[in-house]
C-alpha cells in the first residue's frame, strides 16, 4: 500500500487589511493527520481587537474531510460569539456547502435525552415504583395463566396439537443427553465427597444412602430445574420475545387468538408434564454415578449397593422429589414465558428478556426449594 | 361508484395515548362499505397507532369505534365477533415464523371453522395463488423475500373472507414495481370481493392510485384535519399542510405546471 507524502496540515495567519484576518490552509486536513489547535488562531485574536472579518485561502490544501469541517465549525462558533464575520468564499465549494447545511437547522437543546445523573432519592423512588409495577405485572400474568388453564379445562382455549407435541419433545427427549451428563457427574461427586468422610468410620456402605436420598429427594430435581431454565426457559423467552418484535403476537391477537392460550399454555403444560419425568431420569443417573464410585473404589458389591439404596430411599422421598419437579416445571416455564411476552420491540430487548428469564427461573427454583424443605420439616416428612 | 354507500366503520372522537403521551385526540371519521380508505400523514403522526386502535390492539382512552353500528370495545363478545370479520396485514408481514405459509393461512380457518383439513388445504392454495404465491405452500417465511412475505400476509388476512382488510404500510420497503403490484392487488381484490379496505400509508403514488376516501392526520394539532378523496383534496383543499403533503412539499403550482 502506498502512503501519501507526509504533508502536515498547517494554517498560516495573515493580515491583508487591518480589520481582516486571512487564514491560509495548507497540507492534508484529514482524519488521522495531526492538525493545528484552534487555540493558535484564538491567541492571535485578542491582540488584534479590531478584527471584524475572517477570510480563507486554500490553494495549498491537498485534501480535506470532516476533520477540516469540525475545525471550521468550532472556529465559526468561537468567532460568532465575538461578533466576527466569517466569509466562506475562499473555502473549497464542498466545504462551504456542507457548513451551510450543518448550520441550517439550529441545534436542538430540548431533544428530551434524560440526564444521566439523577438525585439519589429520585432513583430510589423510581426503582421502588418500577419494582411494584414488576410485581403487579407478574401477578397479572400468573392470573392470566390460571384463567387460560381454566379455559383449557372448559374446552375454550385453543392451541395446535402439533405445536404441543413438538414442545413435549423439546422439553423432554431433547434434554436427555445434558440431563444424563450433569446428573451422572453430580452423583459421582456426591459419592466421592461422602466416601472420604464415611471411610473414616468404616461406613462406606452408607454412600449408597447418601447419594440415593440426596438425589431423589432434592438434588435430581434442582439440577434438572437449573438445566431446564438455561435450556428451555431461555428458549421460551427468546421465541416469544422474537415473536413480539416481529408483530407475530399482534397478528394472533387481531385474529382473536389469545397468545396466552395459543403460545404460553402449551409451553407451560409441556414443561410441567416433562419435568417430573426428567427428574426421575436424573435420579436414576445420579444413583448410577454413585454406584460407579461405590463399586469401583469402595469395594461394595453391586447387589449390596442396590439393596442399600432401595432400603434408604423410600416412597416419601420419591414423591417429594417429583413434587419439586412439578413446581419447578411451572416456575421455569412461567418465568420464560413471562419475560418473553413482556419483551420490548427491539433486538436488545430479546437478549434482556432471555437473561431475565434465566435469572428469574434460577432464583425462583432456589427459593422454592428452600420453602419446600422448610415445609417438609414442619410437617415432619 | 354510484349509489349512496352505507357507513361500515365509524370512529367517534377517538383519543389514543400511551400513558401521558397523547398520540391523536378527538379523531372522527367514517369508512363506507367498499371504500379504499387511506389513513395518511407524515411519519410519526400516529397512523399505525390509529390502526392498532381500529384492530383492537390498542383500546382508545376515550371515544368509540363502531363496526356496522356495533361498539367494538363495548363487550368482549362483540369484540370477538368483529375481530373475525376483519383481516390485518402487518408492516413486515408478521407471519408466524415457525409455520409454513400454508399453515399460516390455514390457522384462522382451523381455529374458527369446522372445515376438513382437505377443504382447508384447497382454500389455502386458492388464497396463496390469489396473491401470486401458488406453489409456495410449504415454504417458511424465512425462505422467501420481504415482498413475498407481505403478499403472504395479505393471503393470511384474507383467509376468512373478511368484510374489512387492514393494510399497514403495504409499500414500505418494497421496490417501486413490487409496490405497484401490491397496489394493483389491493384494487383487484376490492373490485372482485367488494371488501372494505383500510390502508395506512404515506406513499403518494399509492394514495392517488388506490384511494376512494381518506383521512389526513396532523402531528402538531394531533388530530384529523382533512377527510375525503385525496384527488379531490389536492384539487380543493386550502389547508397548506394537506397540500404540502400531497405535493411532496412543492405546492399546487408545481404539480399543475
Amino acid at each position: 500500500m502506498k502512503t501519501e507524502p507526509a504533508q502536515t496540515a498547517a494554517v498560516a495567519i495573515e493580515h491583508p487589511f487591518p480589520d481582516t484576518l486571512l487564514l491560509r490552509f495548507s497540507g492534508n486536513w484529514r482524519i488521522g493527520s495531526r492538525i493545528p489547535s484552534l487555540d493558535e488562531v484564538g491567541r492571535q485574536l485578542p491582540a488584534d481587537g479590531g478584527v471584524k472579518k475572517i477570510t480563507f485561502e486554500t490553494a495549498g490544501l491537498t485534501g480535506w474531510d470532516s476533520e477540516l469541517l469540525v475545525f471550521l465549525t468550532d472556529l465559526k462558533r468561537q468567532l460568532t460569539d465575538q461578533w466576527i464575520e466569517v466569509d466562506p468564499t475562499g473555502l473549497p465549494e464542498g466545504v462551504s456547502k456542507l457548513m451551510a447545511i450543518a448550520s441550517a437547522v439550529p441545534e436542538k437543546t430540548d431533544t428530551g435525552g434524560e440526564s444521566p445523573h439523577k438525585p439519589f432519592l429520585t432513583r430510589v423512588g423510581e426503582d421502588t415504583t418500577a419494582f411494584f409495577q414488576t410485581v403487579t405485572e407478574m401477578l397479572a400474568f400468573i392470573g392470566d395463566a390460571v384463567l387460560s388453564f381454566i379455559r383449557l379445562l372448559t374446552g375454550k382455549a385453543r392451541f395446535r396439537r402439533v405445536d404441543f407435541v413438538a414442545l413435549l419433545r423439546e422439553c423432554g427427549a431433547d434434554a436427555l443427553p445434558i440431563v444424563s451428563m450433569i446428573s451422572l457427574l453430580v452423583g459421582l461427586i456426591l459419592a466421592f465427597v461422602g466416601a472420604i468422610q464415611l471411610m473414616m468410620f468404616g461406613a462406606q456402605l452408607y454412600v449408597a444412602d447418601l447419594v440415593g436420598i440426596a438425589m431423589v429427594r432434592v438434588l435430581g430435581a434442582v439440577m434438572t430445574g437449573i438445566i431446564m431454565t438455561g435450556r428451555t426457559g431461555a428458549a421460551f423467552a427468546a421465541q416469544l420475545g422474537t415473536m413480539q418484535v416481529n408483530e407475530e403476537l399482534d397478528a394472533l391477537e387481531t385474529l382473536g387468538i389469545a397468545p396466552m392460550d395459543f403460545l404460553v399454555l402449551p409451553r407451560m403444560l409441556a414443561l410441567t408434564v416433562m419435568m417430573p419425568l426428567l427428574c426421575l431420569y436424573a435420579d436414576l443417573m445420579g444413583i448410577l454415578g454413585g454406584l460407579v464410585v461405590g463399586v469401583s473404589m469402595l469395594d461394595i458389591s453391586l447387589a449390596e449397593y442396590y439393596v442399600e439404596t432401595k432400603n434408604a430411599i423410600g416412597m416419601t422421598n420419591l414423591w417429594i422429589g417429583l413434587f419439586h419437579g412439578v413446581v419447578f416445571g411451572v416456575l421455569v416455564s412461567l418465568s420464560g414465558c413471562l419475560r418473553g411476552i413482556q419483551c420490548g420491540r427491539s433486538a436488545s430487548a430479546v437478549g434482556e428478556a432471555t437473561t431475565s428469564a434465566v435469572v428469574t427461573g434460577i432464583v425462583s427454583i432456589v427459593v422454592a426449594t428452600a420453602l419446600i424443605t422448610l415445609l417438609c420439616n414442619i410437617i415432619g416428612i | 361508484m354510484a349509489g349512496k354507500k352505507e357507513p361500515h366503520i365509524v370512529v367517534k372522537n377517538m383519543t389514543l395515548a400511551y400513558g401521558d403521551h397523547v398520540v391523536q385526540q378527538n379523531v372522527s371519521f367514517t369508512v363506507n362499505q367498499g371504500d379504499v380508505f387511506i389513513i395518511m400523514g407524515g411519519s410519526g403522526c400516529g397512523k399505525s397507532t390509529i390502526m392498532r386502535g381500529l384492530t383492537g390492539l390498542k383500546p382508545p382512552s376515550t371515544g368509540e369505534i363502531l363496526y356496522n353500528g356495533v361498539d367494538f370495545y363495548g363487550s368482549d363478545e362483540f369484540g370477538d365477533r368483529i375481530r373475525r370479520s376483519f383481516g390485518v396485514m402487518f408492516q413486515s408481514g408478521a407471519l408466524w415464523s415457525s409455520m409454513t405459509l400454508a399453515e399460516n393461512v390455514a390457522l384462522p380457518l382451523e381455529q374458527y371453522t369446522d372445515l376438513k383439513p382437505d377443504q382447508i388445504r384447497k382454500i389455502v392454495s386458492l388464497k396463496l395463488s390469489l396473491v401470486g404465491l401458488g406453489g409456495f405452500e410449504d415454504y417458511y417465511p424465512s425462505q422467501i423475500s420481504g415482498g413475498m412475505c407481505k403478499r403472504a400476509g395479505v393471503a393470511r388476512a384474507m383467509a376468512m373472507d373478511p368484510e374489512v382488510l387492514f393494510f399497514d404500510e403495504p409499500s414500505a420497503g418494497l421496490d417501486p414495481v413490487s409496490a405497484r403490484l401490491l397496489d394493483d392487488l389491493i384494487l383487484q381484490l376490492q373490485d372482485s370481493l367488494k371488501t372494505t379496505m383500510v390502508v395506512v400509508t404515506h406513499e403518494l403514488a399509492s394514495i392517488f392510485a388506490i384511494a376512494s376516501n381518506s383521512v389526513f392526520l396532523d402531528p402538531e394539532t394531533k388530530t384529523a384535519i382533512a377527510h375525503g378523496d385525496p384527488k379531490k383534496l389536492l384539487a380543493e383543499s386550502n389547508d397548506p399542510k394537506v397540500i404540502n403533503f400531497l405535493t411532496r412539499g412543492q405546492g399546487k403550482e408545481a404539480v399543475h405546471a
